[in-house]
């Protein structure tokens, strides 16, 4: 950018006239980042279009149906969400229901109590443990979790019968065809579940919840935990009265970034969950679902029209977890922390 | 810390304060931690241990590891309260039981993720102590042979080649564009802005999708690597954009304004200001995405078809990758498969590993903070600058003093 300015003939003071001529290497480097920034509008814009567009042939068929159906047999038009979707979020909500005391506990400890020297190697470990693929969560559920630690031997000892004879009169935790009395019964009524899958889910989503609250506790204006500390409080007393307010946005925005990671989970959960298609309210019993795996099922065998409906559901994940993603954002940013971090 | 009541005090009041006999005074320890916090800490420890025990095996019909635990730690729990209060007033009981809860929640995540990396890779070993695993494909293997026949090199080589195929997409285009964000301003910007946040929502099972059905439905493209790694593309290109637009965004605006008011041009001053200061982070992202991207199955379960033969061609023919095999073997109820799916696993993990080291090696610090190395080098190049501007400025003295003699 060269910045010109135009001298008037006469020596009088008046504003200069200031012209912002860029160079043609300016000119060129305008037109070629924009020409970046346009091609990746395009790209996403095509894959929001044409999600939209496949989707609609679907939805045109299926009307208000979509959403009340159970059953998902497209090629016979009986097909809708209503199972799957409440599958996906009984996944998500046990899973954000488990991961959040572990976020927010290893975020205030790493911000809080840990030692100086051991903070940047625990950062660094929680977003390696953010990183780790997703299969390889998958496989440890399948082949430690559930049968060593869950859901032990041919009886099923755990801690999933115990909740289920425990706590079995609240309809959640209710398990059909199960006989608390009966030592002979078998396991699998308790494989498979939503429990199972939320509990891996849980772990998957934990570290991404706990950075974005570290993040913010961290950024706890140095002065008020001074003055909390000055007014004689104990430490737990200056986190509730300074930090936890203060990132009171972060833990809402950060929880919210793991419930849309947790919807969109496709192959941990399809290791763990026998696939099926009703509403099944009882999550510790054998069958779920959920709109990812139902696509990862499904794909292979859809017709046409099957395509469409699947890219219907996949509208709808996308939709949903869009919609609890701007949310957390909005919430970060509005919020005093937010502020300082954005 | 209190100080003594006299050494405030004016001389005056101070002369009759020295014939008082003052006691002895002993160190005080400012220590943090007292021998009693660390007693009530043991000693609740132990109680609980030995309370559950007698619980469990004793008295009443208990079982179960995790029960155990559960009990034992709601035991400890109580009893660090119990001691506790004996010494300390209520507030501080509950400090200590927060730091006790917010100590141990830590322990469980880390600890649950030093048995996830633990458990693939103590499993994987049985497969990754066959040579043959890392130099043979899957093409001659059955179910039921045995580990020293078959491997994942196919795999393996899908993996580098789809990876390496969505980051020579990714990482100029989503550079460029967060270049874009960086300097334009307007409606342009703005939506382009808004589009990507909205496309880091996007789930990856989805993006496979799209391209599955835009695609491999109408026949543009096979089930190929290339499929793959555009569907790798689509789901990593909004993640990289966001983690080089948060990292140039921290690049400190009084070095792009001295930059400017050098008289260098704007592409000048993203080019040797912007993106140099803001180097090391940008790799940072870009291997962050990367293990990001090596790692999903989705996008690549239908996109890429499952193949058991090396395929180093990624245009035709279906192109298995690491997440993929692990996915599809596994699912075999055959051991020996399962083994290899484990062993697939563990080196899906070991890369992760190695990417998530050379990207903390390279990026720690954000921009701006140099090593001390790089400190002395730059600061030894400022000192030659400086030497040779004097001796640039005598030599100048010096000739034009000749010129004024000899004129």
């Amino acid at each position: 950018m060269t910045v010109v300015a135009v001298e008037p003939p006469h020596a009088e003071d008046v504003p200069r006239r200031l012209a912002d001529r860029p160079t043609p290497a300016d000119r060129f480097f305008f037109l070629f980042t924009r020409a970046g920034g346009l091609s990746v509008l395009v790209l996403m814009g095509l894959v929001g279009a044409f999600l939209t567009y496949r989707a609609g042939k679907a939805l045109e068929q299926a009307n208000i149906a979509f959403l009340t159906t159970e059953a998902w047999e497209p090629d016979s038009g009986n097909f809708g969400i209503a199972a799957v979707l409440v599958g996906t979020l009984l996944i998500a909500g046990v899973a954000i229901l488990i991961a959040f005391p572990l976020a927010a506990g290893t975020a205030l400890y790493i911000s809080e109590y840990a030692p100086r020297r051991l903070r940047s190697t625990l950062i660094s470990l929680v977003d390696l443990m953010a990183a780790i693929p997703s299969v390889v969560y998958g496989l440890w559920g399948f082949f430690l979790l559930q049968p060593h630690m869950l859901v032990v031997g041919q009886e099923g000892n755990g801690l999933v019968r115990w909740l289920a004879t425990y706590l079995g009169w609240i309809p959640l935790f209710a398990v059909d065809g199960a006989d608390p009395g009966d030592p002979l019964s078998t396991a699998t009524v308790y494989t498979s579940s939503t429990f199972i899958a939320g509990v891996v889910v849980a772990l998957m989503i934990a570290p991404v919840m706990c950075s974005v609250m570290r993040e913010v506790f961290s950024q706890a204006p140095v002065g008020e935990r001074e003055g909390a500390y000055a007014l004689g409080t104990t430490r737990w007393g200056m986190i509730r009265a300074v930090v936890l307010p203060f990132g009171r946005a972060g833990m809402i925005g950060g929880t919210m970034l793991g419930l849309g990671r947790a919807l969109g989970e496709t192959i941990a959960v399809y290791l763990i969950i026998s696939p099926i298609f009703v509403i099944q309210p009882h999550i510790l019993q054998n069958g779920a679902s959920s709109i990812s795996s139902l696509i990862a099922l499904r794909y292979g065998e859809a017709s046409g029209f099957g395509t469409s409906a699947l890219m219907a559901a996949g509208l709808a994940l996308f939709l949903i977890t869009l919609l609890v993603n701007v949310l957390a954002s909005a919430v970060v940013n509005r919020s005093r922390s937010g502020a300082v971090t954005g | 810390m209190t100080t003594s009541t006299f050494s405030g005090t004016a001389p005056a009041a101070a002369a009759p304060a020295a014939v008082v006999e003052r006691p002895v005074e002993t160190k005080r320890s400012l220590r943090s931690v007292r021998r009693s916090d660390v007693l009530a800490l043991v000693g609740a420890a132990v109680g609980a241990v030995s309370c559950t025990s007698l619980l469990f095996f004793r008295l009443a019909p208990f079982s179960g590891k995790l029960g155990f635990v559960v009990v034992a730690y709601l035991l400890f729990l109580g009893f660090y309260a119990l001691l506790v209060s004996r010494d300390e007033a209520g507030p501080v009981v509950r400090d200590r039981l927060a730091a006790a809860v917010s100590h141990s929640l830590a322990f469980v995540l880390l600890l649950a993720m030093v048995v996830v990396i633990g458990y693939t890779l103590w499993r994987g070993k049985d497969a990754w102590s066959h040579a043959n695993f890392f130099t043979e494909d899957m093409r001659r293997t059955g179910p039921l042979d045995p580990l020293d026949v078959g491997g994942i090199a196919h795999a393996a080589v899908g993996t580098l080649e789809q990876i390496a195929l969505a980051l020579v997409v990714t990482v100029p285009l989503g550079l460029t564009c967060a270049v874009f964000l960086l300097e334009a301003r307007g409606r342009l910007a703005r939506l382009v802005r808004m589009l990507t946040e909205a496309m880091t929502a996007l789930p990856s099972i989805v993006a496979g999708l799209f391209v599955y059905a835009m695609l491999i439905v109408s026949h543009v493209v096979e089930r190929s690597g290339l499929a793959a790694s555009i569907a790798i593309s689509v789901m990593m290109l909004p993640i990289v954009i966001r983690a080089a637009d948060v990292v140039l965004r921290l690049v400190p605006g009084n070095l792009k304004e001295a930059s400017l008011a050098l008289g260098a041009s704007r592409w000048r001053t993203v080019w040797h200001v912007v993106l140099p200061t803001a180097r090391s982070g940008l790799t940072t992202a870009v291997i962050l995405g990367t293990a990001r991207g090596i790692g999903e199955t989705s996008p690549v379960l239908l996109t890429a078809g499952y193949a058991t033969a090396m395929n180093a061609n990624p245009l035709q023919d279906p192109m298995t990758s690491l997440p993929l095999a692990t996915f599809q073997l596994v699912k075999s109820s055959q051991p020996e498969m399962i083994a290899r799916g484990f062993g697939a696993a563990a080196t899906l993990l070991a890369i992760v590993l190695v990417l998530f080291v050379v990207a903390r090696v390279i990026g720690g610090k954000p921009p701006g903070q140099l090593s001390k190395r790089a400190q002395k080098r730059a600061a030894r190049a400022s000192e030659r600058d400086a030497r040779r501007f004097t001796i640039e400025a005598v030599h100048q003295l010096v000739s034009e003093d000749t010129n004024r003699r000899s004129a």
